[in-house]
């Protein structure tokens, strides 16, 4: 835990909190990281409901509270529904509203992120991504990250505790941007980044504050002074136009995504990018994956280029929206592209693989492109595992053509697991 | 209360006569497209009649909502949120912290008047689907008030059952036919199990008696936490009466005493707020509504003589726990 030196009776820019003095660098799990950069965007509603292996992140920020750091309101509500529709009443009133889950507790919620993003508020979800049931498990996978793919979220992907410290700061900016107004998830790994303590070099309270900057009411239902109507019904002759709306929102996004990354990169020293790459600029083979796979693969790629394989590695910093110009500029070059879906793919190819399909299709660059499913409930990857993955994609390159199929189930025990067979 | 806005004076407002109450500082306007005779609208309008405070509304999905915020017009002079069908208690409470919020770190002026927060929900949102979020808003004890508008059936989508629906009644998904008698279930007792939760304030209230109503409606204002309304709103689509008899069909269920009207405060003091001079038979409220007209075939006139039994007994207890004051 991080040495928590309070400055008493110092008064922070809103009354009856206290300003907690940090070290340059804390030792923070991905949950106590996400407490604090709570914390520091003042919150003014938290509504949450505790499950594994998010909790951390909710109790962490109890913990401030209980401490006198925290001067907004907090909901300990009966269901992650609950949690999501306690931030959507609270959003709609005018507050900066934020919760954290995982797994079923996403599942649950479904229903609210839809109403969230349709809603146009604001709210961000630190979620710490965890396998779906069944079987019941608790470690982690991407699939609740998947689940929440459409819900019209913006979806950011942090691999360790600074980055997601980081991106949960920035996330509030981007989503409350008035050329925005969407709800972000900022999603990191369950446990394994969740519950590994790592070095954070945090921001002071100010200058994180001062980042973050103060929120920005949007037709408030405590401004009575002009009442307004949330959550409507509509038909077939406007709900099109509502949903196109709320898209072209999303579409726009990046512009802001990207102007924010470049101001956060100015006072922190760490610029993060619409998409993460390591490598690829002279790339054969490279991989696309998401969470703490992209650090692994690095060192993964590092060993092959020892072994004269140029080997790269790719990461969709932000996964939706998807950005196919962009994914298409950086693989262009690639005679083999892997991607890595860590989540059931229930009878289809993986999502990374659909949107890197995507990206190629209409560009002339033809390469290899497979989709390996791996590491579901929390099952390891390791150097090792991701070297013999770019050593199968090398010898297709040799071979000029696929080893059979395009999908691939790597890790898991039994009979091979191979579909979508294809000859070239 | 002395704080002026928008003219109004603040807190309660002072009812002097019907016509007076029904026409002062609408916020709930007639352009909606709730069925003609439907006492949802009436009710609304003498919650929100009741007050001079600013108001934020929810609404779960159902008729009410579906009927007055139909993009691009609403019927709400007031602030207004609807999400779901389960979960118009926690926006409230949601948007209630959020007030609490705003007022502590000097973004609303705490001297302002505290706006009201009122969340309604139909008997399917209330009993059935949304009954753990109403359940969580009430252990948390956040200052709002929760209105059940109880038409003993889900109407929006055409009339199925929901743990409301009283036995006997013919719904979608319990017809009365060759082999039924209707629904098999009594119907929850929703007020009872709003009390235990330790409410300052729960109370079943009927549009006709709009005295008793408001007075009511005005006491739960007043208290401080979760304020449980229990409002029977006869649904002139559903138990299939001409819609120019609502007032009548709802005082013959309050002079049946099928809705006793009473309040419980503080979770155990309980007063009966209305005697009927002359008790209407069972028989006769039932006999009124086509939703119950297969009961009164011979083979099932026992259930109607169950139903008087059942009512006798309820008013019985009532009495019992007026008296005993605990």
């Amino acid at each position: 835990m991080a040495r928590e030196k309070a400055k008493r009776g110092k008064v922070s820019m809103y009354r009856n909190k206290r300003q907690m003095e940090l070290n340059s660098v804390e030792v923070w799990d991905g949950n106590f990281a996400n407490s604090h950069a709570l914390r520091q965007a003042s919150v003014d509603v938290v509504s949450a409901y505790p499950i594994t292996p998010s909790t951390g992140t909710v109790e962490g920020y109890a913990a401030h509270n209980a401490n006198g750091y925290v001067d907004g309101e907090m909901i300990m509500t009966e269901s992650e529904h609950a949690a999501m529709s306690g931030c959507i009443g609270a959003s709609a009133a005018g507050a900066r509203a934020a919760t954290a889950t995982s797994s079923q507790g996403l599942a649950l919620m479904v229903e609210t992120l839809y109403q969230a993003s349709g809603m146009r508020l604001p709210i961000v979800l630190c979620m710490i991504n965890r396998a779906l049931a069944a079987p019941l498990n608790v470690n982690g996978d991407h699939s609740d990250m998947y689940l929440a793919n459409q819900s019209g979220w913006i979806s950011i992907d942090a691999c360790t505790p600074e980055e997601s410290y980081d991106l949960v700061l920035c996330a509030f900016r981007i989503g409350e941007h008035l050329d925005v107004r969407l709800p972000v998830i900022v999603n990191q790994d369950g446990f394994l980044t969740s519950h590994k303590a790592q070095n954070v070099r945090p921001l002071s309270d100010d200058q994180a504050y001062d980042f973050v900057g103060d929120y920005k009411e949007v037709n408030s239902m405590l401004n009575f002074d002009k009442p307004v109507t949330h959550g409507v019904q509509t038909e077939s002759d406007w709900h099109f136009e509502h949903k196109a709306k709320q898209n072209a929102a999303m579409m726009a996004s990046p512009k802001v995504i990207e102007e924010v990354f470049e101001e956060y990169a100015k006072i922190s020293g760490r610029k993060y990018n619409m998409i993460e790459t390591y490598k690829t600029e002279d790339a054969d083979i490279i991989i696309v994956c998401l969470g703490t796979t992209y650090q692994t693969a690095q060192v993964a790629a590092d060993k092959m280029r020892e072994e004269g394989v140029k080997a790269g590695v790719l990461m969709p910093r932000v996964f939706r929206p998807t950005q196919l110009d962009m994914l298409a500029e950086k693989l262009k070059g690639a005679k083999a592209v892997v991607c890595m879906d860590r989540s059931a793919p229930g009878g289809q190819t993986g999502l990374l693989y659909q949107d890197v399909a995507a990206a190629l299709f209409n560009t002339s660059a033809r390469p290899l492109l497979s989709n390996i499913v791996y590491g579901l409930g929390g099952r390891d990857i390791n150097i090792e595992n991701l070297k013999s993955i770019y050593t199968h994609a090398k010898a297709e390159v040799d071979a000029g053509k696929l080893d059979g199929a395009i999908q691939r189930f790597v890790g898991v025990r039994g009979p091979e697991l191979k579909y979508y067979s294809v000859e070239g | 209360m002395s704080s002026l806005l928008g003219g109004l004076p603040q807190g309660n407002k002072e009812i002097k006569s019907l016509k007076a109450f029904s026409t002062a500082a609408e916020r709930f306007e007639g352009a909606h497209v709730l069925c003609p005779g439907c006492a949802h609208s009436i009710i609304v309008r003498e919650v929100l009649n009741a007050t001079n405070d600013n108001l934020v509304v929810g609404a779960s999905t159902g008729c009410l909502e579906v009927c007055t915020a139909i993009y691009p017009h609403t019927s709400w002079d007031c602030s207004w949120i609807h999400i779901g069908f389960e979960n118009s208690s926690t926006a409230i409470a949601g948007a209630e912290r959020a007030n609490m919020a705003l007022r502590r770190k000097g973004r609303i002026d705490p001297n302002t008047p505290e706006p009201k927060f009122v969340a309604f929900g139909g008997d399917g949102a209330t009993y059935d689907i949304g009954f753990q979020w109403l359940s969580g808003c009430f252990e948390r004890g956040h200052n709002m008030m929760y209105v059940c508008l109880d038409n003993e059936v889900y109407a929006n989508t055409g009339g199925q059952r929901s743990s409301s629906t009283p036995i006997g009644a013919s719904a979608t998904t319990t017809p009365a036919g060759s082999h039924s008698y209707g629904e098999k279930q009594n119907k929850k007792d929703m007020i009872a199990i709003m009390a235990a939760h330790g409410s300052p304030y729960v109370a079943q209230v009927a549009p006709n008696k709009w005295k008793d109503m408001v007075k009511k409606i005005q006491k739960g204002f007043d208290a401080n936490g979760p304020v449980y309304i229990n409002a029977m709103s006869a649904c002139t689509t559903e138990w299939k009466f001409p819609i120019h008899q609502t007032i009548e069909v709802s005082d013959m269920a309050t002079d049946s005493l099928v809705f006793p009207l009473y309040e419980i405060i503080d979770g155990k003091e309980l007063n009966i707020t209305y005697r009927p001079k002359n008790i209407v038979p069972v028989r006769d409220y039932l006999g009124v509504q086509p939703r119950f007209k297969h009961l009164f075939k011979p083979e099932n006139e026992y259930l109607i003589q169950e139903w008087q039994t059942r009512v006798d007994a309820q008013w019985e207890y009532l009495q019992r726990r007026e008296e005993a004051k605990v």
